[in-house]
């Protein structure tokens, strides 16, 4: 049934079901998207890093904006600290990008409009930077639930909010970046039903309508990534230089 | 920031109208038959991605980066150098016309002195020649109007003789002859105011 606007979502396997004990490990159109987005991250910025011009061509143009872009984002949000954590922000970056932009071509499939597949992200740079902040401060990062200044009577309050606001992180940032992406992909699907249903007489409306909404969805598959990583920079702020 | 939340938002109810038309078929994001297995090919491909980028693609660009930045440097600072190079070579050059410009001006000043020198003294010794020149031809003129009556009285007289002894065909006494032409002579200076 090709015509739901739910149907792009479906997994389903390629191949031979893959088992061990009771748990499925099948390779799905989903995973298959990952190995192409991670091989064509791989390609690109291996061709981008071999070639050691003065004046670079093009695809070591851009992989080195990349690289300066996104160390710069790193250091503008999380200082000289968070050097170390570079190579994952770029990884993670990259990833989400090519994810949702892979997405973006007809027929393919969004890895990143899948709740589990950025819950697991989210999950993993949630406990991530919560080891990291205990590492670095014991138990005084507790205090990052503790806002200075605030009247001793607003104290138990704050905290519980704060308490709050810390552990929906992986929520909040899973699924910002799940729903722009199936929320998009099911507009244009939607406009595009619409489309045919309308026929050669009514359909241009919708048609040229499905055309912006293509340029908005790539912006969105940018500005997705781009908030996915600089939101995972904010919280390595967090851990890293505690400042309440 | 505000423009990702109104997006947000926007997009959220336009996610529950959709998933409620198609309530039929449900999410398929949340039938979780294969989750375990995206999580665990998302572990694997993103673990491979991350590994490949840290130890061999990203430092390789950090390097190359690096080495770019060193080397503009290094060509700045040789691009400085030069340029006070050819500053100082410009200030040498200004300064080596300047003096040549100097000599020159000396030279010519002691040119025109040596030309002009040479010249009065030239001028002065042609005014002394032409002087006594002057003096010369002054003192032969003044020797000729004196001695010129007296020629001109003899030359008159040797005529008269000699016109008369045609006329008459005799020989005339020559000192009344020339009676009679100095009398005539001082007749014809008094009448013309004289030489």
């Amino acid at each position: 049934m090709a015509a739901n606007p739910m149907y792009q979502f479906n997994v389903y396997r390629i191949g031979p079901e893959i088992k061990i004990g009771e748990i499925d490990l099948s390779f799905t159109n989903a995973s298959l998207f990952m190995v192409i987005s991670s091989l064509a991250i791989l390609i690109i910025f291996n061709l981008g890093a071999q070639k050691k011009n003065i004046i670079p061509d093009k695809i070591q143009l851009l992989s080195e904006l990349s690289y300066t872009f996104v160390s710069k984002m790193i250091s503008d949000t999380a200082g000289s600290k968070a050097k170390p954590y570079f190579s994952f922000i770029f990884s993670l970056f990259m990833f989400v990008l090519f994810c949702n932009m892979f997405g973006m071509i007809p027929y393919s499939f969004t890895v990143t409009s899948h709740i589990i597949v950025t819950f697991v992200l989210a999950a993993f740079i949630f406990i991530g930077v919560t080891i990291i902040g205990f590492i670095k401060h014991g138990f005084g990062y507790l205090k990052l639930f503790v806002p200075s200044g605030v009247p001793a009577v607003l104290l138990p309050l704050i905290v519980v909010i704060e308490i709050i606001s810390y552990l929906s992180r992986p929520i909040s940032l899973s699924v910002r970046l799940f729903a722009n992406m199936m929320a998009g992909h099911t507009m244009m699907k939607v406009f595009g039903g619409f489309v045919v249903s309308l026929g050669i007489v009514g359909g241009w409306l919708p048609l040229s309508f499905s055309v912006a909404l293509t340029g908005l969805e790539i912006l969105v598959a940018f500005l997705q990534a781009y908030v996915f990583a600089i939101l995972t920079c904010i919280y390595l702020n967090d851990a890293l230089n505690l400042h309440h | 920031m505000k423009k990702i939340i109104l997006l947000n938002i926007f997009y959220f109810s336009f996610c529950t109208v959709a998933v409620k038309s198609a309530e039929k078929g449900g999410m398929p994001q949340l039938d979780p038959e294969f989750w375990v297995s995206q999580i665990f090919w998302l572990t694997i491909t993103f673990g491979t991605l991350f590994l490949v980028l840290s130890k061999f693609i990203l430092p390789r660009i950090s390097k190359n980066l690096e080495q770019r930045r060193l080397q503009i440097l290094e060509n700045i600072e040789t691009a400085e150098k030069q340029r006070e190079q050819s500053e100082k070579n410009l200030k040498e050059f200004d300064e080596i016309i300047l003096k040549s410009k100097n000599k020159a001006k000396e030279v010519m000043l002691a040119a025109r002195e040596k030309v002009v020198s040479e010249i009065t003294k030239k001028k002065m010794k042609l005014d002394e020649d032409l002087n006594s020149e002057i003096q010369n031809v002054e003192k032969e003129i003044i020797e000729l109007k004196l001695s010129s009556p007296k020629k001109i009285n003899s030359i008159a007289s040797n005529i008269t003789n000699e016109v008369i002894k045609r006329l008459i065909g005799t020989d005339v006494n020559e000192s009344s002859v020339s009676a009679l032409v100095e009398e005539e002579l001082k007749k014809l200076s008094r009448s013309t105011n004289g030489i």
